[in-house]
């Protein structure tokens, strides 16, 4: 008898030390790896980013999920070699739970590649790359609060065929974000009875646009379609109203071309510009104007699409998290409860969820570019595309099908 | 010899347990910093003991390292296959850089190979194509074999010791003695009836070999390579643990290598100004210690016990 007792209560001393051991294991912080470019090119935006991705955990106190939220920032340099390094140092030696963040495709990419191996989650708000939820999708990579680079240049162009454009040149950065925002906008403008003009790619950092501009005016094209990201954005902006072309041929970009990052230092000459996405910071809602003015305040200065991405990304996982109630060491379920997530309230607009690839399903905006009462420019919605998925209405297998977009095949149909 | 064995089986001993006492991430750093610690020994060879510093010898390293992704990606072929081939790209690389190379010394010298550095990286972002352009080529590149961290690390371990064999052996052979004849006095060295640039072709091709050699080593290990891999920063990194770890010295790309990777890890774990604290160290090397921090410390040696080297 007495050794039976002793068994018992040793037994069960062992059994709920154990137990406590595991659950303090997991009652430990849920610990977000954030990548982004802290230096080289594009060093502003990836300011905007962290600022963007704190915001929210500020707001909440850092805990979502019953768990503390750790965030740990590493800088990419805009590098994919030196992502990939900071992406294996997060993993190994600060064993975070997952990856969110990098700006540039390429790094995306290439941390892509990398989770590939380890199923780590990897998040990413910002990567467009089409293919990352679609052709070569990884499953543990997810695009929460992201889009995919030709989902919100194809009702740019449906719309511009309901102003009855029927003649379009493209302008371009020549790089895959560019072929790919081109190719959606080509695809559907000239399957939809419009024509093609010509194409211009040119090369990132172009500094003069001059030797295009005159070309495109004597092609009289009814529109011109702008993909620029960064500086480009801005240079080809106002050298497009220093050529005289502004109230001539109607301007269409892309989002990032008219993003806060680029109008924030632009006058009149950004007045007008009509571009198509997700977010739209001049957007008559109680959550989006809600997280303009924290964002505004915190910052000075309106959110840009980075900010607003990271914010959204981390609302999303904020969701994740209390789904799977904070168990983000059990990855299946928790990568499960990431694309269950159907998220409301939030600065995306209506309720948001993902495609079965991975990808979210928008309202998206077609925006264009005004002043606020204050005087600075912001996007205000002039029309909505409700519930664009990043493959229009094309079927999913049949679409990825055909190829993916590059400077040689742009989906243009033959007349 | 015997005066450095101790020194050397202490080196060789903290080496091989390099996985035990830092696994993990530590490990893959160290692997990483053997494979940048031979790129910077090949640039090395050129620099310290033919006077001819070389920056495009990031561009023959990532030559090496795209050959072998796109072999192994794109092709469907063999790792080994694919490092084979990336060895001898980036030989015949070499070798074109060394026929427009050689004729050059000085500025010139470093002008030029800048420059076809500048146009292998222009390669490998327009030719989209083949390259990937901007995006790079990925995929699993590792020899099944070598595909677990600590494998790998030993493979690293063992080629970079027989390429730091090779090397030494190179510039202290005969060979090496006439290299370091040009780097002093090339017009005497020719009319001692050398043949300064066949001398200087060889030296700049071997050294070409290992930079691929290396580059080989980089794509396992980083199964990625885009332009940034070929890009001119890379060279300048390598130039720069060479630099300071010391030019003309072999062992000094190793503390160079050591010193760079360590600075950049521990110092961005603190602020994202690393960039700005990683200059000053080049500046504060270049103030205080121009002949490296292995070239310092010999000097120091020098001082401290005369009695060692006498002549």
């Amino acid at each position: 008898m007495h050794r039976r007792s002793f068994l018992k209560t040793t037994g069960l001393f062992a059994l709920s030390s154990w137990a406590r051991r595991a659950s303090a294991a997991d009652a430990g912080p849920i610990r977000i790896g954030l990548l982004s470019p802290l230096t080289g090119v594009i060093a502003a935006g990836g300011r905007e980013l962290v600022d963007g991705f704190n915001l929210y955990w500020d707001q909440v106190g850092h805990k979502a999920g019953g768990r503390e939220i750790e965030v740990v920032v590493e800088d990419d340099a805009s590098n994919p070699n030196t992502a990939l390094q900071k992406a294996r140092r997060l993993v190994e030696q600060r064993e975070v739970h997952m990856l969110v963040g990098d700006i540039l495709a390429n790094t995306g990419l290439a941390v892509a590649e990398y989770v590939k191996g380890n199923g780590v989650p990897y998040f990413i708000p910002v990567i467009a790359a089409d293919d990352l939820t679609q052709r070569k999708r990884i499953p543990n990579v997810i695009r929460i609060a992201g889009y995919s680079a030709s989902q919100s240049t194809r009702p740019l162009a449906d719309y511009a065929l309901k102003k009855g454009i029927r003649k379009v040149i493209t302008v371009s950065q020549d790089y895959t974000f560019g072929h790919e925002q081109c190719g959606g906008f080509c695809q559907v403008f000239t399957e939809g009875g419009g024509s093609v003009l010509q194409q211009v790619w040119h090369p990132l950092n172009t500094p003069d646009f001059s030797p295009y501009l005159p070309q495109i005016q004597s092609l009289r094209p009814d529109a011109v379609f702008a993909m620029e990201t960064g500086a480009d954005g801005s240079r080809f902006i106002q050298q497009w109203a220093n050529f005289g072309l502004k109230d001539k041929i109607q301007l269409f970009t892309s989002m990032n071309a008219t993003d806060q990052s680029i109008i924030r230092t632009l006058g009149p000459e950004a007045e007008g510009v009509i571009s198509a996405g997700h977010f739209c910071e001049g957007r008559d809602d109680a959550a989006n104007k809600k997280f303009v003015a924290d964002y505004e305040k915190a910052f000075a200065k309106l959110p840009s699409i980075y900010a607003f991405s990271h914010y959204s990304g981390a609302m999303w996982l904020a969701e994740a998290f209390k789904a799977s109630g904070g168990k983000v060491e059990d990855r299946p379920r928790f990568l499960e409860a990431v694309r269950k997530v159907k998220l409301s309230a939030s600065p995306l607009g209506r309720e948001v969820s993902l495609d079965k690839y991975g990808n979210p399903i928008y309202d998206m905006y077609i925006r264009k570019v005004a002043r606020r009462a204050d005087g600075k420019l912001w996007n205000v919605p002039v029309e909505v595309y409700p519930g664009v998925s990043q493959f229009w209405k094309y079927d999913p297998e049949q679409y990825m099908k055909q190829p993916s977009y590059s400077r040689e095949f742009q989906g243009i149909k033959k007349a | 010899m015997s005066r450095n064995a101790v020194p050397f089986a202490v080196v060789a001993a903290a080496l091989c347990a390099v996985p035990f006492a830092a696994p993990g991430y530590k490990t893959s750093l160290a692997t990483e910093m053997l494979i940048f610690a031979a790129l910077a020994m090949s640039i090395d060879v050129l620099a310290g003991y033919a006077g001819r510093t070389s920056l495009g010898h990031g561009a023959i390293f990532g030559i090496a390292t795209y050959v072998v992704l796109y072999t192994v990606t794109v092709a469907g072929g063999h790792p080994w296959m694919g490092a084979l081939l990336g060895l001898c790209a980036a030989t015949v690389a070499a070798v074109v850089f060394a026929l427009l190379a050689i004729r050059t010394s000085g500025v010139y010298f470093l002008l030029i190979t800048l420059a076809l550095g500048m146009i292998v990286w222009g390669i490998c972002l327009r030719w989209t194509s083949v390259t990937g352009g901007e995006n790079g080529l990925r995929g699993s590149v590792r020899p099944s074999l070598l595909a677990g961290p600590v494998p790998f690390y030993y493979f690293v371990l063992a080629a970079t010791a027989l390429m730091s064999y090779a090397m030494w052996r190179f510039v202290h052979s005969p060979f090496g003695l006439t290299l370091r004849g040009i780097r002093g006095s090339e017009s005497r060295m020719r009319t001692l009836g050398y043949d300064v640039s066949l001398h200087l072709f060889i030296g700049f091709v071997v050294s070409g070999f290992f930079a691929g050699a290396a580059g080989v080593l980089y794509a396992f290990f980083n199964s990625f390579a885009s332009p940034a891999t070929v890009a001119l920063a890379q060279s300048v990194a390598a130039l720069l643990m060479v630099l300071v770890g010391g030019v003309g010295t072999l062992v000094g790309s190793f503390v160079g290598s050591v010193a760079i990777i360590s600075l950049e890890n521990f110092v961005s774990f603190h602020t994202e100004r690393w960039p700005m604290v990683l200059g000053l160290v080049f500046i504060a090397t270049m103030i205080f210690a121009p002949e490296g921090l292995v070239g310092r410390a010999r000097l120091m040696l020098a001082r401290y016990s005369p009695q060692v080297r006498k002549p």
